[in-house]
């Protein structure tokens, strides 16, 4: 198929389409309000289902009956509204459902702002609700990736039976650039949803789609099915990325998403200058690849973590590393962006053993 | 040959509640399940358990179910009946769930008209908390948290939530019955029925209030909490159809 210019939301609601997902619940919430319109177009077109929920609380426990009764469903939001899913979400994790959300990071807390950040790390890969529970995170870097990622995403909840969140920001959603749309063969390998609340059919044994345990034991059990599928991501699902990391290097830029793309630049930047800087992006951030950015950081003589937040991924780069090299840290928040050139700098810095230029004391 | 004129409906499970005893939780359970078999469609049937007393319906019944978080029921009803609109969802939610902290997926489904049917039981208090105020206790009314009575200066007038749903102006059929005596529980059944009947046929959204006891928390036995709802609950809440489809609304 021809590439198409397209924003980044509208890839993202395209690319759910493509995954044969015909529900969407949602609420509108700039930057990522483009994904309801578009959905609302275009979901009627192939049979499926837009409803623009009284709040993303609704959303979130209109995913869990959608999911439920064994459909593939979908929704997107932006930090605030994030918070608000918190509740849904984590019943749907404790219930076992596959549901796809998509949070479009804007700067927090509170109200915050409309701009891009990567202030939601620690929500989306630690603690999204209440209760022992992980979402599978896929950070995608561009269009094109985010497109691809979303109907993995589909398949990946499927087959965990667990909720899958795509951790944009803001500015992954709102540039446009080429996108392509593969024709992918339908997974053949995902199990049949015959856990799925459609009925007691005979032959059927009777579904109940709960998070209730009310006998510790039970609960406990539960909690640890979960841990288990958590570890079974961990082992079978990591995905990363390399740039630069073929020769020698002696600093290592570990950065996601948009932020990652902007630190390729530098890297090129740098190559002019006849500096080697290679780049880490891990693109699964939960699970997180430490052992791979262990490795990579080796050939290293320090770790330098990019992020639009005050430091949040920075933990488990501490965590892959274990004290093994020094890590410094630069973090732009409030829906600032750094641009290529600041991130050179503050590589020129650290490289000169000097503290990055903490520009936001100014 | 002996006659069977009263048995288990087949979509009732057979297993003990744990509802305390005196409480009618056992018979709009009994009365859903009866309409489930009536109608033929058990098959097809998915219900929607709160939080609270009645959380552990899903034992209860012989059919497909889910247990939804605080007052989410109909946004949970909503969810599933769009994804698979063959199936028969049902909500079964009580006063805190439904009129407290569940009052914007209530308003929100019945303004969309989602094709569910809701069965609200109205006990005045927060049951399985042990006794609490809810939306619905009655003015004056002693709770574990109203303990010199509601007061409706300071926390308003309990809620009437039928007549607050009848407001809106996309189709419904809503009414209000109550459990006080074996003929309003016979007619509670009729109009239980007559919710699922407009849901078979997709018609519109469909809202049932059931004026409940609760002698456990109310301090009564159950036959003075029936004489309660009766001298208290229904010359405040009136029971009849707020709204049909058909033009054949009915208050007492």
């Amino acid at each position: 198929m021809a590439k198409v210019l397209m924003k980044g939301n509208e890839a993202l609601a395209e690319g759910a389409i493509r995954a044969g997902c015909k529900l969407f619940f949602g609420y509108p919430i700039t930057p990522q309000s483009e994904i309801p319109e578009y959905l609302s177009r275009r979901l009627p077109e192939v049979g499926g289902c837009y409803l623009q929920a009284e709040s993303e609380v609704a959303a979130s426990n209109m995913l869990y009956g959608a999911a439920g009764v064994g459909e593939r469903v979908f929704t997107s939001s932006s930090s605030p509204g994030i918070s608000l899913m918190a509740e849904g979400l984590s019943y749907i994790a404790g219930a076992q459902l596959p549901v796809v959300v998509l949070n479009m990071v804007r700067g927090g807390p509170g109200l915050g702002g409309i701009l891009p950040a990567q202030s939601d790390y620690l929500q989306a890969t630690k603690g999204l609700g209440h209760g022992d529970f992980r979402l599978l995170v896929l950070a995608p870097s561009t269009v094109q990736e985010a497109a691809d990622l979303i109907v993995d995403a589909f398949d990946l909840a499927d087959k965990y039976r667990n909720p899958v969140m795509i951790l944009g920001d803001g500015m992954l959603g709102q540039m446009m650039e080429p996108v392509e749309f593969k024709d992918r063969p339908k997974s053949k390998d995902l199990p049949p949803k015959t856990w799925a609340a459609t009925g007691l059919v005979p032959g059927k044994k009777k579904s109940i789609i709960n998070s209730l345990y009310l006998d510790p034991l039970e609960l406990e059990a539960n909690s640890w099915e979960l841990k288990a599928k958590y570890d079974a991501m961990a082992r079978d699902e990591l995905r990363w990325e390399q740039f630069n990391c073929e020769g020698e290097y002696d600093v290592l830029i570990v950065a996601y998403g948009s932020m990652a793309r902007i630190c390729k630049t530098t890297i090129e930047l740098l190559k002019k200058r006849g500096v080697s800087v290679g780049l880490f992006r891990p693109i699964t951030v939960f699970p997180y690849p430490y052992k791979q950015l262990s490795d990579a950081a080796q050939k290293a003589k320090m770790v330098f973590c990019v992020e639009m937040s005050t430091g949040q991924m920075l933990d488990d780069v501490k965590i892959a590393l274990e004290g093994s090299r020094p890590i410094h840290f630069y973090g732009r928040t409030g829906g600032i962006v750094p641009s290529p050139e600041e991130v050179l700098r503050q590589v020129e810095r650290i490289r000169n053993g000097e503290e990055v230029d903490k520009v936001w004391e100014r | 040959m002996g006659k069977v004129v009263f048995k288990r409906p087949k979509s009732l499970a057979d297993v003990p509640t744990h509802y305390c005893p005196g409480c009618p939780h056992g018979i709009v359970h009994r009365i859903i399940a009866q309409c489930i078999d009536d109608l033929g469609i058990q098959q097809r049937t998915v219900g929607i358990a709160p939080v609270g007393c009645s959380v552990l319906a899903y034992n209860y019944f012989n059919c497909d179910f889910f247990e939804a978080s605080h007052g989410r029921a109909p946004a949970v009803a909503t969810g599933a009946k769009r994804a698979r609109p063959d199936l028969i969802i049902f909500a079964y939610q009580g006063d805190g769930d439904l009129a407290s902290i569940g009052t914007a997926e209530i308003v929100h489904a019945c303004n969309r008209g989602e094709k569910i049917t809701v069965i609200f039981i109205n006990n005045t208090v927060y049951g399985m908390t042990g006794g609490q105020m809810a939306p619905t206790t009655m003015p004056g009314q002693v709770t574990t948290t109203t303990p010199y009575g509601r007061d409706v200066n300071s926390i308003g007038w309990p809620i009437r939530v039928c007549e607050l749903l009848s407001s809106l102006k996309t189709e419904a059929f809503i009414a209000r019955v109550s459990m006080h005596s074996a003929r309003e529980i016979v007619n509670a059944e009729k109009v239980i029925k007559k919710a699922f009947e407009l849901q078979i046929a997709n018609r519109c959204f469909t809202f049932v209030e059931v004026l409940s006891s609760c002698s456990t928390n109310w301090g009564m036995t159950p036959v003075e909490a029936q004489k309660w709802i009766e001298k208290e609950m229904v010359p405040y809440y009136p029971l009849g159809v707020f709204k049909s489809p058909n033009g054949d609304e009915s208050k007492n």
